[in-house]
């Protein structure tokens, strides 16, 4: 079982849903990253996905591409994202996912890319432009490294389609909630609400759903978590929080804000 | 675990669809109609309708003696894509796709443009067939390319200028698909050149090729048979595409020509098949211009229209194939080659144009007068005589 399925079944044992926290490394530097992770362990995040930065973000909002950029500014390189993930690992025992675009990958080659992730300390990867019809390459080297590869859902995306990205996915399945790029306020939508009926149906509990995109409050993770999803993904709320916090109090406004969340999760 | 490799879209290594989930069935829709409608001759009619009476085709093949006479080597003709309406080839594309959404059922388009020609085609083809249309283009293409965004507003199209990145095509294509991602259900996305997901390269190559099927035409009836060499440019390449496709298995000499800007061993050039490397941008695998690390470098070009880091995948498979001769043309030899058509023929043409304008040039000298190379003059050079302007006015003061 890898370490994300355990998360997951351990949480099931203490009737628990996941926190799955994203941040963007590099923002607002390193120091920030650093102590951004430290506030999400404390405040009780059950899994962090790390964002790299992609000069090119299509599926990313406002929030998540100016973090993107800025980090970039900073020189965020790969090499210095590995040591800041060895740095982590070394803290703390939670799954940990990548986060960033195919061409990142592409670039090193998948199969060293994520040999130098597993030896970081990774999990697994999510790659919000990777086709399940492209993904061959990607799925072997992964399964040579013992990567779980997360791949995304959308609340359009047909019964069919699901099944074959069922095939591909592990770790968790990921269903974006809204038609629109990450971090984007909405109240609610119906079409959301199916989409997690629909997908729990055919999912039909071989695989943990994650619901995430727009989750921005504890009130916008009750409500996901009371429709049966297993898991919420907040991202940019946590990025906005960075973003208005002066350096040295990162480590204890987000330790709130994820107890907050975390909250959410628990006796379900 | 083996998942399907799609049947289609691929050439070679390159093409493919590399997508946020949302935008699937969005473009397996697209696939889907794009195929019923090439096929049926109703469409096909109607948009030939649009192409004569609308926008002006067929299209001149002109023979430019004076600049034959002046480089003294083989003939050059130029295929006058600049007189169509709207002063560019972009207009092919916008009409079969703004057709095709029409028949999609389609109530709005949104298109990204680099140096506005593209989201001016788009403008006329909406207002011509009553669609709403909104265009994304990168801030500094919208100062150098001022009057294009005037001419979209008049036309009755939103321009949206973006911010991010580096203000130019490549992050206005970004923020459309952004948009098409936000409003996949009504929005039909009608991208310019021949890049993104399968299947945007195949039908933007499709529409464009009515422009090598009139130059083979042509030249039988001139010459009683094909030309020994095309020239086109090379941004995306769509108009490259589609004077090379209904050529491709002949055995014309065939060659595209790329911006150099100001030098390929400068990072400041758009010479993405010269010197690129492998990768995903934009929801194909092609070449590209990045770093070490997969980030996407910034490019130049004195042309806006071939400021792009990428290329269409089938070029990029061209390329590898050895069956096109992928050249380069600096800004200083562009800026040279604008002047000299301007002067010996009295044709104006776009900055993009003049780079194949710059290597004929240079190819045309080395042939017998009894050769012929056909050139792709893709648009005409209005848009783009303030920048000339500045350049020479700088130019001139850098050499005091």
């Amino acid at each position: 079982m890898s370490k994300i399925q355990n998360k997951f079944s351990e949480l099931k044992s203490k009737k628990e849903k996941a926190l799955i926290a994203y941040i963007m490394v590099g923002f607002p530097n390193e120091t920030g990253t650093m102590s951004a992770i430290r506030g999400l362990i404390k405040g009780g995040a059950d899994i962090i996905e790390l964002g790299f930065p992609f000069s090119d973000p299509i599926a990313d909002g406002p929030v998540i591409q100016n973090a993107s950029t800025i980090s970039l500014s900073k020189g965020t390189k790969l090499q210095q994202f590995f040591k800041i993930i060895k740095k982590i690992r070394k803290e703390t025992n939670i799954p940990l996912i990548i986060m960033t675009y195919t061409n990142i990958l592409y670039r090193q080659g998948y199969n060293e890319f994520m040999k130098n992730a597993k030896k970081a300390g990774i999990d697994g990867l999510i790659l919000p432009d990777m086709s399940v019809e492209e993904s061959n390459n990607y799925l072997d080297a992964a399964k040579r490294n013992k990567m779980d590869t997360i791949f995304l859902i959308s609340p359009n995306t047909s019964k069919e389609r699901i099944k074959k990205i069922l095939k591909a996915t592990s770790g968790f399945l990921y269903l974006v909630s809204i038609f629109g790029t990450t971090g984007m306020r909405t109240k609610i939508q119906q079409y959301t609400i199916d989409a997690i009926k629909k997908t729990k149906k055919i999912v039909n509990k071989k695989i943990p759903i994650g619901i995430g995109f727009g989750v921005y409050t504890p009130e916008d993770a009750k409500k996901f978590l009371s429709f049966g999803v297993d898991a919420i993904i907040v991202g940019s709320a946590f990025l906005r929080l960075i973003e208005h916090t002066p350096s040295n109090k990162i480590e204890s406004k987000i330790t709130s804000f994820t107890k907050k969340m975390k909250n959410t999760t628990r006796n379900r | 675990m083996k998942v399907n490799q799609p049947k289609y879209g691929r050439f070679g290594d390159f093409g493919g669809r590399y997508i946020p989930e949302t935008l699937v069935p969005a473009i397996e829709e697209l696939e889907e109609n794009y195929l019923k409608f090439r096929q049926d001759k109703n469409f096909r009619k109607e948009l030939d309708y649009y192409l004569k009476y609308y926008a002006g085709r067929p299209t001149p093949l002109y023979f430019a003696k004076n600049l034959t006479k002046k480089i003294g080597g083989a003939k050059i003709y130029l295929k006058r894509e600049d007189l169509l309406h709207g002063g560019a080839h972009k207009i092919n594309n916008t009409l079969g796709q703004a057709l095709l959404a029409k028949k999609m059922k389609k109530k709005r388009i949104i298109a990204e443009t680099g140096a506005g020609q593209h989201g001016v085609a788009t403008s006329m083809a909406c207002s011509c067939l009553e669609i709403k249309s909104e265009i994304y283009m990168g801030y500094k293409d919208t100062i150098r390319q001022k009057l294009n965004v005037f001419r979209m507003n008049l036309l009755g199209s939103k321009v949206h200028t973006v911010k991010a990145g580096s203000q130019t095509l490549k992050d206005a294509i970004n923020e459309a698909i952004r948009d098409w991602i936000t409003n996949v259900d009504t929005t039909y996305y009608l991208l310019g050149s021949a890049v993104g997901p399968h299947p945007y390269p195949v039908m933007v190559r499709d529409f464009q090729s009515v422009i090598g099927e009139e130059i083979k035409k042509q030249m039988k009836e001139i010459n009683k048979k094909s030309p020994d060499a095309v020239i086109a440019c090379v941004g995306g390449g769509s108009n490259a595409i589609g004077t090379f496709y209904p050529l491709l298995d002949s055995d014309v000499e065939i060659i595209g020509v790329e911006a150099a800007g100001k030098g390929l061993k400068t990072q400041q050039h758009s010479a993405t098949l010269n010197v690129g490397t492998k990768g995903v941008l934009h929801g194909m695998m092609t070449y590209l211009l990045q770093d070490k690390e997969g980030q996407i470098r910034q490019t130049h070009s004195i042309a806006a229209g071939l400021d792009y880091p990428g290329v269409g995948p089938e070029h990029a498979h061209l390329k590898d194939t050895g069956r096109v001769k992928y050249h380069s043309a600096t800004d200083r030899e562009v800026i040279d080659a604008f002047l000299l058509l301007t002067r010996t023929e009295g044709i104006i043409p776009a900055l993009e144009s003049a780079h194949a304008i710059a290597d004929v040039i240079k190819v045309a000298k080395t042939k017998s007068k009894s050769e012929s190379i056909v050139v792709t003059l893709s648009g005409r050079g209005d848009k783009d005589v303030e920048v000339v302007e500045e350049y020479l006015r700088k130019n001139v003061k850098n050499s005091k």
